[in-house]
Protein backbone atom coordinates (compact mmCIF):
# COMPACT_ATOMS: atom_id res chain seq x y z
CA UNK A 1 0.00 0.00 0.00
CA UNK A 2 1.07 3.64 -0.39
CA UNK A 3 -0.25 7.00 0.68
CA UNK A 4 -2.22 7.27 -2.56
CA UNK A 5 -4.40 4.37 -1.48
CA UNK A 6 -5.48 6.07 1.74
CA UNK A 7 -8.60 8.23 1.90
CA UNK A 8 -8.04 11.78 3.21
CA UNK A 9 -10.25 12.57 6.21
CA UNK A 10 -10.57 15.48 8.66
CA UNK A 11 -8.57 15.26 11.87
CA UNK A 12 -11.54 14.64 14.22
CA UNK A 13 -12.57 11.61 12.17
CA UNK A 14 -9.00 10.31 11.96
CA UNK A 15 -8.43 10.69 15.69
CA UNK A 16 -11.74 9.68 17.21
CA UNK A 17 -13.94 7.86 14.72
CA UNK A 18 -11.70 5.88 12.38
CA UNK A 19 -11.47 2.15 13.01
CA UNK A 20 -8.45 1.18 15.09
CA UNK A 21 -6.52 -2.05 15.43
CA UNK A 22 -4.06 -3.18 18.08
CA UNK A 23 -0.40 -3.63 17.23
CA UNK A 24 2.43 -4.82 19.49
CA UNK A 25 5.09 -2.28 18.55
CA UNK A 26 7.93 -0.18 19.89
CA UNK A 27 7.69 3.57 20.44
CA UNK A 28 9.82 4.11 17.35
CA UNK A 29 7.37 2.03 15.35
CA UNK A 30 4.52 4.08 16.82
CA UNK A 31 6.22 7.15 15.31
CA UNK A 32 6.31 5.41 11.93
CA UNK A 33 2.62 4.50 12.17
CA UNK A 34 1.63 8.06 13.09
CA UNK A 35 3.62 9.54 10.21
CA UNK A 36 2.18 6.93 7.83
CA UNK A 37 -1.33 8.25 8.50
CA UNK A 38 -0.50 11.94 8.85
CA UNK A 39 -0.09 12.57 5.11
CA UNK A 40 3.37 14.05 5.65
CA UNK A 41 5.00 15.50 2.54
CA UNK A 42 8.60 15.37 3.61
CA UNK A 43 10.90 14.16 6.37
CA UNK A 44 14.55 15.00 6.97
CA UNK A 45 16.77 13.00 9.28
CA UNK A 46 20.10 12.91 11.01
CA UNK A 47 20.94 9.91 13.17
CA UNK A 48 21.39 10.17 16.91
CA UNK A 49 20.64 7.54 19.50
CA UNK A 50 17.94 6.80 20.65
CA UNK A 51 16.11 8.67 17.91
CA UNK A 52 17.82 7.05 14.90
CA UNK A 53 15.47 4.12 14.70
CA UNK A 54 12.33 6.24 14.39
CA UNK A 55 13.65 8.32 11.49
CA UNK A 56 15.06 5.18 9.89
CA UNK A 57 11.54 3.74 9.98
CA UNK A 58 10.14 6.98 8.57
CA UNK A 59 12.69 6.56 5.79
CA UNK A 60 11.16 3.17 5.08
CA UNK A 61 7.85 4.98 4.60
CA UNK A 62 9.47 7.02 1.83
CA UNK A 63 10.54 3.81 0.09
CA UNK A 64 6.99 2.54 0.42
CA UNK A 65 5.46 5.66 -1.14
CA UNK A 66 4.07 7.43 1.92
CA UNK A 67 6.33 10.49 1.69
CA UNK A 68 7.11 12.66 -1.31
CA UNK A 69 10.65 13.35 -0.17
CA UNK A 70 13.13 12.18 2.46
CA UNK A 71 16.84 12.76 2.93
CA UNK A 72 19.60 12.84 5.50
CA UNK A 73 20.98 16.22 6.47
CA UNK A 74 24.59 17.02 7.27
CA UNK A 75 23.95 17.38 10.99
CA UNK A 76 21.13 18.39 13.33
CA UNK A 77 21.55 22.12 12.71
CA UNK A 78 21.29 21.53 8.98
CA UNK A 79 18.27 19.28 9.40
CA UNK A 80 16.34 21.84 11.43
CA UNK A 81 17.25 24.56 8.91
CA UNK A 82 16.15 22.35 6.02
CA UNK A 83 12.94 21.48 7.82
CA UNK A 84 12.33 25.21 8.27
CA UNK A 85 12.81 25.81 4.56
CA UNK A 86 10.34 23.10 3.70
CA UNK A 87 7.74 24.46 6.11
CA UNK A 88 8.21 28.01 4.81
CA UNK A 89 7.41 26.71 1.34
CA UNK A 90 4.12 25.24 2.55
CA UNK A 91 5.15 21.63 3.02
CA UNK A 92 3.96 19.37 5.86
CA UNK A 93 7.25 18.21 7.32
CA UNK A 94 8.44 15.97 10.14
CA UNK A 95 11.70 15.21 11.91
CA UNK A 96 13.03 13.91 15.21
CA UNK A 97 16.12 14.24 17.34
CA UNK A 98 17.30 14.00 20.93
CA UNK A 99 19.71 15.25 23.60
CA UNK A 100 22.96 16.55 22.10
CA UNK A 101 21.31 16.72 18.67
CA UNK A 102 18.63 18.95 20.13
CA UNK A 103 21.29 21.29 21.47
CA UNK A 104 23.27 21.32 18.26
CA UNK A 105 20.11 22.42 16.46
CA UNK A 106 18.95 24.74 19.21
CA UNK A 107 19.09 28.09 17.41
CA UNK A 108 16.51 26.84 14.98
CA UNK A 109 13.72 26.21 17.49
CA UNK A 110 13.02 29.85 18.41
CA UNK A 111 13.49 30.68 14.72
CA UNK A 112 10.81 28.11 13.83
CA UNK A 113 8.43 29.66 16.32
CA UNK A 114 9.31 33.20 15.27
CA UNK A 115 8.54 32.43 11.65
CA UNK A 116 5.29 30.70 12.61
CA UNK A 117 6.21 27.33 11.13
CA UNK A 118 3.76 24.47 11.80
CA UNK A 119 6.46 21.82 12.14
CA UNK A 120 5.72 18.66 14.09
CA UNK A 121 8.74 17.05 15.69
CA UNK A 122 9.48 14.21 18.06
CA UNK A 123 12.14 14.56 20.76
CA UNK A 124 13.32 11.23 22.19
CA UNK A 125 15.01 12.65 25.26
CA UNK A 126 18.61 11.79 26.10
CA UNK A 127 21.23 12.99 28.53
CA UNK A 128 23.44 15.90 27.61
CA UNK A 129 27.20 15.27 27.48
CA UNK A 130 29.57 15.05 29.23
CA UNK A 131 30.31 12.43 30.32
CA UNK A 132 28.84 10.57 27.42
CA UNK A 133 25.52 8.90 27.90
CA UNK A 134 23.06 7.68 25.33
CA UNK A 135 20.43 7.00 27.95
CA UNK A 136 17.21 8.92 28.69
CA UNK A 137 17.25 12.14 30.69
CA UNK A 138 14.79 15.00 30.18
CA UNK A 139 17.11 17.92 30.85
CA UNK A 140 16.76 19.16 27.27
CA UNK A 141 13.07 19.76 27.90
CA UNK A 142 13.87 22.38 30.51
CA UNK A 143 16.05 24.16 27.97
CA UNK A 144 13.30 24.21 25.34
CA UNK A 145 10.54 25.60 27.54
CA UNK A 146 11.00 29.19 26.40
CA UNK A 147 11.70 28.74 22.70
CA UNK A 148 8.08 29.27 21.70
CA UNK A 149 7.37 25.70 20.62
CA UNK A 150 4.37 23.85 22.00
CA UNK A 151 5.44 20.89 24.16
CA UNK A 152 3.62 17.65 24.87
CA UNK A 153 5.12 14.84 26.97
CA UNK A 154 4.12 11.25 26.23
CA UNK A 155 4.03 8.64 28.99
CA UNK A 156 4.01 5.64 26.66
CA UNK A 157 3.87 4.56 23.03
CA UNK A 158 0.10 5.08 22.84
CA UNK A 159 0.46 8.68 24.01
CA UNK A 160 3.30 9.14 21.54
CA UNK A 161 1.22 7.85 18.63
CA UNK A 162 -1.90 9.85 19.51
CA UNK A 163 -0.01 13.07 20.25
CA UNK A 164 1.97 12.93 17.00
CA UNK A 165 -1.07 12.14 14.90
CA UNK A 166 -3.09 14.90 16.55
CA UNK A 167 -0.30 17.47 16.48
CA UNK A 168 -0.69 18.47 12.85
CA UNK A 169 -4.28 19.60 13.24
CA UNK A 170 -3.25 21.87 16.13
CA UNK A 171 -0.14 23.44 14.64
CA UNK A 172 -1.72 24.04 11.26
CA UNK A 173 -4.59 26.13 12.62
CA UNK A 174 -4.16 29.68 11.35
CA UNK A 175 -4.30 31.18 14.83
CA UNK A 176 -1.68 28.73 16.14
CA UNK A 177 0.87 27.95 13.42
CA UNK A 178 3.86 27.46 15.69
CA UNK A 179 5.93 24.27 16.00
CA UNK A 180 4.84 21.43 18.22
CA UNK A 181 7.26 19.04 19.87
CA UNK A 182 6.12 15.69 21.19
CA UNK A 183 8.59 14.52 23.82
CA UNK A 184 9.11 10.97 24.92
CA UNK A 185 11.69 9.45 27.22
CA UNK A 186 14.26 7.74 25.00
CA UNK A 187 14.73 3.97 25.19
CA UNK A 188 12.14 3.57 27.98
CA UNK A 189 9.48 4.11 25.34
CA UNK A 190 11.24 4.15 21.98
CA UNK A 191 12.83 0.74 22.36
CA UNK A 192 10.24 -1.19 24.33
CA UNK A 193 7.28 -2.94 22.79
CA UNK A 194 3.74 -2.18 23.91
CA UNK A 195 0.23 -2.70 22.67
CA UNK A 196 -0.77 0.41 20.71
CA UNK A 197 -4.16 1.02 19.13
CA UNK A 198 -3.47 2.55 15.72
CA UNK A 199 -5.85 3.79 13.05
CA UNK A 200 -6.57 1.05 10.51
CA UNK A 201 -4.63 1.69 7.35
CA UNK A 202 -7.34 2.99 5.06
CA UNK A 203 -7.43 6.70 5.91
CA UNK A 204 -4.96 9.58 6.23
CA UNK A 205 -5.09 13.19 7.38
CA UNK A 206 -6.30 15.78 4.89
CA UNK A 207 -3.40 17.67 3.27
CA UNK A 208 -1.99 20.89 4.66
CA UNK A 209 -3.26 24.06 3.00
CA UNK A 210 -0.51 26.72 2.99
CA UNK A 211 -3.06 29.38 2.05
CA UNK A 212 -4.27 29.14 5.66
CA UNK A 213 -0.89 30.31 6.95
CA UNK A 214 -0.84 33.51 9.03
CA UNK A 215 2.34 34.57 7.20
CA UNK A 216 3.10 34.51 3.46
CA UNK A 217 4.33 31.23 2.08
CA UNK A 218 7.64 31.32 0.23
CA UNK A 219 6.43 31.14 -3.33
CA UNK A 220 8.16 31.93 -6.62
CA UNK A 221 5.00 31.70 -8.67
CA UNK A 222 2.36 33.70 -6.83
CA UNK A 223 2.81 37.47 -6.46
CA UNK A 224 4.21 39.13 -4.49
CA UNK A 225 6.99 36.66 -5.26
CA UNK A 226 8.99 35.60 -2.23
CA UNK A 227 12.21 33.63 -2.25
CA UNK A 228 12.47 34.15 1.50
CA UNK A 229 10.28 35.37 4.33
CA UNK A 230 9.77 39.10 4.60
CA UNK A 231 12.94 40.53 6.07
CA UNK A 232 12.00 42.15 9.28
CA UNK A 233 13.06 45.28 11.07
CA UNK A 234 16.78 45.87 10.80
CA UNK A 235 16.99 49.47 11.89
CA UNK A 236 17.77 50.94 15.24
CA UNK A 237 14.76 52.94 16.18
CA UNK A 238 11.94 52.72 18.65
CA UNK A 239 9.33 51.33 16.31
CA UNK A 240 11.66 48.61 15.03
CA UNK A 241 12.14 47.35 18.54
CA UNK A 242 8.44 47.76 19.31
CA UNK A 243 7.62 45.68 16.28
CA UNK A 244 10.07 43.00 17.36
CA UNK A 245 8.61 42.95 20.86
CA UNK A 246 5.12 42.74 19.42
CA UNK A 247 6.28 39.87 17.20
CA UNK A 248 7.55 37.96 20.24
CA UNK A 249 4.23 38.54 21.94
CA UNK A 250 2.53 37.04 18.92
CA UNK A 251 4.34 33.73 19.45
CA UNK A 252 3.19 33.62 23.07
CA UNK A 253 -0.31 34.60 21.98
CA UNK A 254 -0.34 31.74 19.47
CA UNK A 255 0.36 29.30 22.30
CA UNK A 256 -2.57 30.72 24.26
CA UNK A 257 -4.82 30.38 21.23
CA UNK A 258 -3.69 26.74 20.88
CA UNK A 259 -5.33 25.75 24.17
CA UNK A 260 -8.81 24.84 22.86
CA UNK A 261 -7.40 22.96 19.88
CA UNK A 262 -5.00 21.00 22.07
CA UNK A 263 -7.86 20.07 24.38
CA UNK A 264 -9.78 18.70 21.40
CA UNK A 265 -6.84 16.47 20.50
CA UNK A 266 -5.23 15.36 23.79
CA UNK A 267 -8.04 16.07 26.25
CA UNK A 268 -7.27 17.77 29.57
CA UNK A 269 -3.72 19.12 29.92
CA UNK A 270 -3.41 17.21 33.19
CA UNK A 271 -5.07 14.00 34.34
CA UNK A 272 -5.56 13.27 38.01
CA UNK A 273 -6.07 10.05 39.93
CA UNK A 274 -7.42 10.21 43.51
CA UNK A 275 -7.83 14.03 43.53
CA UNK A 276 -8.88 14.29 47.19
CA UNK A 277 -5.67 12.75 48.55
CA UNK A 278 -3.56 15.08 50.74
CA UNK A 279 -0.34 13.87 49.11
CA UNK A 280 -0.10 14.33 45.35
CA UNK A 281 2.63 13.19 42.97
CA UNK A 282 3.09 15.44 39.93
CA UNK A 283 4.96 13.95 36.98
CA UNK A 284 5.25 13.84 33.22
CA UNK A 285 6.58 11.26 30.79
CA UNK A 286 7.58 7.83 32.07
CA UNK A 287 7.94 9.27 35.57
CA UNK A 288 4.13 9.08 35.56
CA UNK A 289 4.19 5.31 35.19
CA UNK A 290 6.71 4.96 38.02
CA UNK A 291 4.73 7.41 40.16
CA UNK A 292 1.52 5.47 39.55
CA UNK A 293 3.13 2.30 40.88
CA UNK A 294 4.64 4.21 43.82
CA UNK A 295 1.22 5.61 44.68
CA UNK A 296 -0.22 2.09 44.61
CA UNK A 297 2.51 0.86 46.96
CA UNK A 298 1.92 3.85 49.24
CA UNK A 299 -1.80 3.16 49.42
CA UNK A 300 -0.99 -0.41 50.47
CA UNK A 301 0.88 1.13 53.41
CA UNK A 302 -2.09 3.31 54.29
CA UNK A 303 -0.83 6.56 52.76
CA UNK A 304 -3.48 8.44 50.81
CA UNK A 305 -1.69 9.45 47.59
CA UNK A 306 -2.99 10.94 44.35
CA UNK A 307 -1.32 11.39 40.98
CA UNK A 308 -1.26 14.32 38.55
CA UNK A 309 -0.06 13.45 35.06
CA UNK A 310 1.03 16.48 33.02
CA UNK A 311 0.55 15.95 29.29
CA UNK A 312 0.91 19.52 28.03
CA UNK A 313 3.83 21.68 29.21
CA UNK A 314 3.46 24.53 26.71
CA UNK A 315 1.10 26.27 26.84
CA UNK A 316 1.60 26.03 30.58
CA UNK A 317 -1.17 24.09 32.37
CA UNK A 318 -1.48 26.87 34.95
CA UNK A 319 -5.18 26.77 35.78
CA UNK A 320 -5.35 22.98 35.58
CA UNK A 321 -2.50 22.57 38.08
CA UNK A 322 -3.94 25.12 40.47
CA UNK A 323 -7.24 23.27 40.50
CA UNK A 324 -5.64 19.83 40.78
CA UNK A 325 -3.35 20.85 43.66
CA UNK A 326 -5.65 23.24 45.50
CA UNK A 327 -6.14 20.92 48.47
CA UNK A 328 -2.83 19.06 48.42
CA UNK A 329 -0.78 19.24 51.61
CA UNK A 330 2.39 17.76 50.10
CA UNK A 331 3.39 17.63 46.43
CA UNK A 332 6.11 15.21 45.36
CA UNK A 333 7.67 15.80 41.93
CA UNK A 334 9.86 12.97 40.57
CA UNK A 335 11.93 13.78 37.50
CA UNK A 336 14.38 12.17 35.11
CA UNK A 337 16.86 15.07 35.16
CA UNK A 338 19.13 16.83 37.64
CA UNK A 339 17.88 20.38 37.07
CA UNK A 340 14.38 19.88 38.44
CA UNK A 341 12.75 21.98 35.75
CA UNK A 342 9.32 20.45 36.33
CA UNK A 343 9.42 21.31 40.03
CA UNK A 344 10.35 24.89 39.10
CA UNK A 345 7.53 25.00 36.59
CA UNK A 346 4.96 23.76 39.09
CA UNK A 347 6.27 26.17 41.72
CA UNK A 348 5.82 29.05 39.30
CA UNK A 349 2.18 28.17 38.72
CA UNK A 350 0.69 27.37 42.11
CA UNK A 351 0.47 29.14 45.45
CA UNK A 352 1.91 27.56 48.59
CA UNK A 353 5.25 26.42 47.25
CA UNK A 354 6.40 25.16 50.62
CA UNK A 355 4.19 22.15 49.91
CA UNK A 356 6.52 21.03 47.13
CA UNK A 357 9.07 18.24 47.58
CA UNK A 358 11.36 18.86 44.58
CA UNK A 359 12.35 15.29 43.88
CA UNK A 360 13.25 12.49 43.73
CA UNK A 361 15.44 12.95 40.68
CA UNK A 362 17.51 10.46 38.73
CA UNK A 363 19.58 11.33 35.68
CA UNK A 364 22.20 10.22 33.21
CA UNK A 365 20.03 7.32 32.14
CA UNK A 366 19.36 5.81 35.56
CA UNK A 367 16.02 4.16 36.05
CA UNK A 368 13.69 5.37 38.80
CA UNK A 369 12.37 2.43 40.82
CA UNK A 370 8.96 3.16 42.35
CA UNK A 371 10.49 2.55 45.77
CA UNK A 372 12.58 5.73 45.35
CA UNK A 373 9.38 7.73 44.88
CA UNK A 374 7.81 5.80 47.76
CA UNK A 375 10.59 7.04 50.04
CA UNK A 376 9.69 10.61 49.14
CA UNK A 377 5.99 9.92 49.71
CA UNK A 378 6.79 8.58 53.16
CA UNK A 379 8.90 11.66 53.79
CA UNK A 380 11.92 9.56 54.67
CA UNK A 381 14.32 10.30 51.81
CA UNK A 382 14.47 12.28 48.59
CA UNK A 383 16.93 10.86 46.08
CA UNK A 384 19.17 12.62 43.66
CA UNK A 385 18.45 16.27 44.40
CA UNK B 1 -7.59 36.40 39.79
CA UNK B 2 -6.19 38.64 37.04
CA UNK B 3 -8.11 41.79 36.18
CA UNK B 4 -10.46 41.40 33.23
CA UNK B 5 -8.70 42.87 30.22
CA UNK B 6 -10.54 45.06 27.70
CA UNK B 7 -9.20 45.85 24.24
CA UNK B 8 -9.87 49.57 24.38
CA UNK B 9 -8.76 52.41 22.10
CA UNK B 10 -5.25 53.70 22.82
CA UNK B 11 -2.80 55.10 23.16
CA UNK B 12 -2.30 52.24 25.57
CA UNK B 13 1.32 52.85 26.39
CA UNK B 14 4.90 51.79 25.87
CA UNK B 15 4.39 48.09 25.13
CA UNK B 16 0.77 46.93 25.07
CA UNK B 17 0.26 43.24 25.78
CA UNK B 18 -1.07 40.78 23.26
CA UNK B 19 -4.73 40.49 24.17
CA UNK B 20 -4.47 36.68 24.18
CA UNK B 21 -1.91 36.91 26.98
CA UNK B 22 -4.55 38.70 29.07
CA UNK B 23 -7.20 36.08 28.47
CA UNK B 24 -8.93 37.50 25.37
CA UNK B 25 -9.18 34.65 22.85
CA UNK B 26 -10.71 34.59 19.36
CA UNK B 27 -14.49 34.48 19.16
CA UNK B 28 -16.26 31.19 18.61
CA UNK B 29 -17.98 30.53 15.26
CA UNK B 30 -21.06 32.70 14.87
CA UNK B 31 -19.74 35.27 17.31
CA UNK B 32 -17.47 38.31 17.13
CA UNK B 33 -15.44 40.41 19.56
CA UNK B 34 -16.11 44.01 20.46
CA UNK B 35 -13.28 45.38 22.60
CA UNK B 36 -12.51 41.85 23.76
CA UNK B 37 -16.06 40.90 24.66
CA UNK B 38 -17.88 38.14 22.75
CA UNK B 39 -21.06 39.32 20.99
CA UNK B 40 -23.36 37.98 18.28
CA UNK B 41 -21.92 38.55 14.81
CA UNK B 42 -24.87 40.69 13.68
CA UNK B 43 -24.33 43.06 16.60
CA UNK B 44 -20.70 43.47 15.60
CA UNK B 45 -21.64 44.21 11.99
CA UNK B 46 -23.98 46.99 13.16
CA UNK B 47 -21.31 48.28 15.55
CA UNK B 48 -18.73 48.51 12.75
CA UNK B 49 -21.23 50.33 10.53
CA UNK B 50 -21.98 52.85 13.25
CA UNK B 51 -18.27 53.42 13.90
CA UNK B 52 -17.59 53.98 10.21
CA UNK B 53 -20.56 56.33 9.90
CA UNK B 54 -19.42 58.37 12.88
CA UNK B 55 -15.74 58.56 11.95
CA UNK B 56 -13.97 61.70 10.76
CA UNK B 57 -11.35 59.82 8.71
CA UNK B 58 -12.40 56.19 8.25
CA UNK B 59 -9.88 54.14 6.27
CA UNK B 60 -9.70 50.64 4.82
CA UNK B 61 -6.35 48.83 4.80
CA UNK B 62 -6.52 45.98 2.27
CA UNK B 63 -3.56 43.59 2.48
CA UNK B 64 -1.75 41.22 0.11
CA UNK B 65 -4.23 38.41 0.45
CA UNK B 66 -6.77 40.65 -1.24
CA UNK B 67 -4.59 42.87 -3.41
CA UNK B 68 -2.66 40.11 -5.16
CA UNK B 69 -5.46 37.65 -5.77
CA UNK B 70 -7.33 37.58 -9.06
CA UNK B 71 -9.85 34.82 -8.46
CA UNK B 72 -13.52 35.74 -9.10
CA UNK B 73 -14.09 35.56 -5.34
CA UNK B 74 -11.23 37.95 -4.59
CA UNK B 75 -12.28 40.36 -7.34
CA UNK B 76 -15.80 40.43 -5.90
CA UNK B 77 -14.30 40.96 -2.44
CA UNK B 78 -12.32 43.93 -3.73
CA UNK B 79 -15.41 45.37 -5.37
CA UNK B 80 -17.33 45.04 -2.09
CA UNK B 81 -14.56 46.77 -0.13
CA UNK B 82 -14.61 49.71 -2.55
CA UNK B 83 -18.39 49.83 -2.33
CA UNK B 84 -18.39 49.85 1.48
CA UNK B 85 -15.65 52.48 1.51
CA UNK B 86 -17.66 54.65 -0.88
CA UNK B 87 -20.79 54.30 1.27
CA UNK B 88 -18.78 55.20 4.39
CA UNK B 89 -16.83 58.01 2.75
CA UNK B 90 -13.66 56.13 3.68
CA UNK B 91 -10.14 56.22 2.27
CA UNK B 92 -8.44 53.10 0.99
CA UNK B 93 -4.74 52.82 1.86
CA UNK B 94 -3.27 49.49 0.73
CA UNK B 95 -0.79 47.30 2.56
CA UNK B 96 0.65 45.56 -0.50
CA UNK B 97 3.65 43.95 1.16
CA UNK B 98 5.29 43.43 4.53
CA UNK B 99 8.86 44.08 3.46
CA UNK B 100 10.18 47.23 5.11
CA UNK B 101 10.91 50.08 2.70
CA UNK B 102 13.68 52.34 3.86
CA UNK B 103 14.41 55.08 4.50
CA UNK B 104 10.67 55.58 4.84
CA UNK B 105 7.41 54.65 3.20
CA UNK B 106 5.05 57.32 1.95
CA UNK B 107 2.26 56.96 4.53
CA UNK B 108 -0.18 58.77 2.24
CA UNK B 109 0.18 56.00 -0.33
CA UNK B 110 0.54 52.76 1.62
CA UNK B 111 0.67 51.39 5.14
CA UNK B 112 3.66 49.43 6.34
CA UNK B 113 2.67 46.91 9.02
CA UNK B 114 5.88 47.54 10.95
CA UNK B 115 5.19 51.27 11.07
CA UNK B 116 1.39 51.50 11.00
CA UNK B 117 1.32 54.36 13.48
CA UNK B 118 3.05 56.63 10.94
CA UNK B 119 0.23 56.15 8.48
CA UNK B 120 -2.41 56.66 11.15
CA UNK B 121 -0.77 59.88 12.43
CA UNK B 122 -0.07 61.25 8.96
CA UNK B 123 -3.66 60.83 7.87
CA UNK B 124 -5.29 61.40 11.27
CA UNK B 125 -7.21 58.17 10.84
CA UNK B 126 -9.70 57.52 13.63
CA UNK B 127 -11.23 54.24 12.37
CA UNK B 128 -9.06 51.69 10.50
CA UNK B 129 -10.38 48.51 8.90
CA UNK B 130 -7.99 45.62 8.15
CA UNK B 131 -8.90 43.13 5.45
CA UNK B 132 -6.75 40.66 3.53
CA UNK B 133 -3.76 41.09 5.83
CA UNK B 134 -2.05 37.86 6.90
CA UNK B 135 -3.11 37.16 10.47
CA UNK B 136 0.35 37.35 12.04
CA UNK B 137 1.15 40.70 10.41
CA UNK B 138 -2.29 42.05 11.21
CA UNK B 139 -1.88 41.30 14.90
CA UNK B 140 1.51 43.05 15.01
CA UNK B 141 0.11 46.13 13.35
CA UNK B 142 -3.08 46.19 15.43
CA UNK B 143 -1.05 46.07 18.64
CA UNK B 144 1.35 48.83 17.59
CA UNK B 145 -1.60 51.00 16.58
CA UNK B 146 -3.28 50.34 19.94
CA UNK B 147 -0.09 51.21 21.77
CA UNK B 148 0.63 54.55 20.13
CA UNK B 149 -2.56 55.96 18.64
CA UNK B 150 -6.24 56.44 19.40
CA UNK B 151 -7.32 54.80 16.14
CA UNK B 152 -10.27 52.42 16.53
CA UNK B 153 -9.40 49.23 14.64
CA UNK B 154 -11.63 46.69 12.93
CA UNK B 155 -10.50 43.29 11.58
CA UNK B 156 -12.51 41.60 8.84
CA UNK B 157 -10.87 38.16 8.89
CA UNK B 158 -11.52 35.14 6.71
CA UNK B 159 -10.11 32.93 9.47
CA UNK B 160 -10.58 33.03 13.26
CA UNK B 161 -10.39 36.79 13.79
CA UNK B 162 -8.05 39.11 15.67
CA UNK B 163 -8.47 39.67 19.36
CA UNK B 164 -6.01 42.56 19.13
CA UNK B 165 -8.49 44.62 17.08
CA UNK B 166 -11.19 46.64 18.80
CA UNK B 167 -13.75 44.83 16.70
CA UNK B 168 -12.97 41.40 15.30
CA UNK B 169 -15.20 39.61 12.79
CA UNK B 170 -14.21 36.01 12.06
CA UNK B 171 -15.21 34.00 8.97
CA UNK B 172 -15.87 37.33 7.25
CA UNK B 173 -16.53 36.10 3.73
CA UNK B 174 -18.14 38.09 0.96
CA UNK B 175 -21.66 37.44 2.26
CA UNK B 176 -20.63 39.16 5.51
CA UNK B 177 -19.20 42.08 3.53
CA UNK B 178 -22.57 42.45 1.81
CA UNK B 179 -24.22 42.58 5.23
CA UNK B 180 -21.72 45.21 6.30
CA UNK B 181 -22.36 47.26 3.15
CA UNK B 182 -26.10 47.24 3.86
CA UNK B 183 -25.51 48.14 7.50
CA UNK B 184 -23.22 51.03 6.54
CA UNK B 185 -25.83 52.26 4.09
CA UNK B 186 -28.48 52.14 6.82
CA UNK B 187 -26.20 53.84 9.34
CA UNK B 188 -25.43 56.67 6.91
CA UNK B 189 -29.15 57.24 6.58
CA UNK B 190 -29.46 57.42 10.36
CA UNK B 191 -30.85 53.91 10.75
CA UNK B 192 -29.36 51.09 12.74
Amino acid sequence: MSSEALRPVPAPYLLFEARREEQFITGSEAVREAVRRANVDMAIAYPITPQSESMHLVGDLYAEGYLRDYFRGENEFAVMSQVAGAAMAGVRVFTATCGPGTLRAFENFPMWAGTRLPIVMAFMTRGINAPLTIQPDTIEMGMLLDTGILMLHAENAQDLYDMLLGAFSVTERTVVHVPLGVFVDGFFVTHTRQKVRVVAEDVKLEPYNPAESPVPTVDMETPPVRYMRDPFVMKSNYVSYAAHASWQQEILAAAERARPFLREVVGPFVEQENPDAPIQVVASGTAVAQAREAARLAREEGLDVGLVKIKVLRPAPRDELRRALARAERIVIPEFNRSGWLAREVASMIPGNDRIVAGPRVYGGMTMPPEVILDALRGTRVAGV
Amino acid sequence: MAEHYRVLPGPEGYLPPAAALRGVLPARPGEALIEGEAVARDAAVRHIAARLAGAAVPTFFPGPQLLWRDTPYALERGRLVREIAREAGAKVIPMPDYRPKYPMIDPAVEINPNHPNLTIWHNQIDVGVFIGVHCHQANLALRIIRGGTACYTVALCAHDGHEDAHVSLRDAGNAVLEELRDAVRAAQKGGS
